[in-house]
């Protein structure tokens, strides 16, 4: 077994990375730092709330810290597409959270 | 999102009507599953984790317990554990037979504030009563005095009890769930690596069983270059795979740690442990 043999059997977040790219890639040029403040704001809200779910991601902070730095270099372009990456993200985590609500049954020894 | 409602609701469909918690199958079971799935491995030497999984790495081991690498560790423990604090206590005057060959009693369950106590949690219980600050869980001081306080329980069976209070068997059945749970980008739940994949190798590691996995905690690491506990080696199993670990000593992980010593009942403490 490898690290990528096991991600090959999960179908759930095979799935959340399309949703990601999807939105990663449907993000138009010359975006203005409004854009910007509006898309981090949603994805953080998104976030917070995997958060209050105990089951946040590392990868979307990653994702919101390089929306920052873009921000701050007044790459609005790229920043709005690393917030909406991360926003695609805390939302594939929070469905992951519920999900497993009851999902988690199916791996326990009996 | 069309398409993850589906997947949603193919999970659900797929989950096993939910029962009530009976921690005494649920032990039998675990520890049915790793003697079937690893008939050669001697029940006592689950608690050695990766070194139970494979002959040579075995052999590396006993050549390197002649000069155990948690000995300066051990000396540190057993001197802090010794030396009062700044009121003329000490911990020995917090536990019970003062301290020594307690560990495989913990974590229990406290039916007075309603939660798991773990052993990392009652040594800074205990510094806090005593007017001294608490210890980082994460690092060395708390990996030598638990190093110290395991050595002194070496051989002695976990002992975990769950006591009859309703509040005691949510614990126990939220530690559980929190271990099948997936999470992480990576989709990953404790089960995932240590029930599916256990001898396995993932990098360069070879994957613990989790029969035993916290019998020989803290344990040296090479890799770290030093000493873990338990809060250490949970919070960075969780961000190995891109899950944002939780504060050591959140309730989640104090109810894991209840439940995985509890299914772990009978097997003797061997703490410190190394770890290539
Ligand atoms: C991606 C796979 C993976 C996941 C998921 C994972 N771990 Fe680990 N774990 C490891 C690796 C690798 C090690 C180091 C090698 C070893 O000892 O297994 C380790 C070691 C450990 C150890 C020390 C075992 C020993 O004997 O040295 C404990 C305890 C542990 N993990 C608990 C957990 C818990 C609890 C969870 C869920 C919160 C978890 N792990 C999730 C990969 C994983």
């Amino acid at each position: 077994m490898n690290m990528t043999g096991i991600i090959l059997r999960i179908s759930t977040f095979t799935l959340a990375s399309l949703l990601v790219i999807a939105n990663a890639t449907s993000v138009p040029a010359a975006s203005s730092e409004a854009d910007f403040k509006a898309a981090y704001a949603a994805a953080e809200a998104t976030n917070k709330e995997a958060g209050g779910l105990r089951n946040q991601w590392t990868v979307t902070a990653e994702a919101l810290a390089d929306a920052r730095k873009a921000a701050d270099k007044g790459d609005f372009d790229r920043a709005v597409a690393s917030a909406k990456e991360a926003e695609a993200l805390a939302k594939a985590s929070i469905f992951q959270a519920t999900s497993e609500k009851e999902a988690w049954k199916n791996l326990e020894i009996r | 999102m069309a398409l993850a409602a589906v997947a949603l609701a193919a999970l659900t469909l797929a989950a096993p009507a939910a029962d009530t918690p009976d921690p005494v199958a649920d032990a039998k079971a675990f520890r049915n599953f790793f003697v079937t799935k690893f008939p050669k491995v001697k029940l006592e030497d689950f608690v050695n984790g990766p070194y139970s999984m494979n002959e040579g790495m075995r052999r590396q081991w006993e050549e390197k317990e002649q000069f155990p690498p948690y000995e300066f560790s051990l000396d540190t423990g057993k001197e802090m554990f010794s030396r009062p604090f700044k009121n003329g206590k000490s911990y020995a005057d917090c536990f019970p037979n003062q301290g020594i060959g307690v560990r495989q009693n913990y974590p229990y369950f406290d039916t007075n504030e309603g939660k798991v106590i773990t052993l990392e949690l009652a040594l800074n219980k205990c510094r806090e009563a005593n007017g001294e600050s608490a210890l980082s869980y994460v690092r060395d001081d708390m990996a030598a005095l638990t190093a110290y306080m395991a050595f002194t329980s070496r051989g002695k069976p976990f002992d975990i009890k769950i006591p009859d209070d309703p509040r005691a068997l949510e614990a126990y059945q939220n530690g559980k769930r929190y271990f099948y749970t997936r999470r992480g980008q990576l989709n990953f739940s404790c089960a995932t690596c240590h029930v599916q994949n256990p001898g396995e190798r993932i990098r360069a590691e070879i994957l613990a069983p989790a029969l035993g996995i916290l019998n020989a905690m803290p344990i040296y690491r090479s890799e770290w270059g030093g000493m873990g506990t338990i809060s250490r080696r949970f919070t960075s199993c969780n961000s190995q795979i891109r899950g944002v670990p939780l504060e050591p000593q959140a309730e989640e992980y104090r109810d894991l740690e209840y439940y995985l010593s509890y299914v772990s009942n009978g097997l003797p403490i061997s703490g410190p442990g190394s770890r290539p």
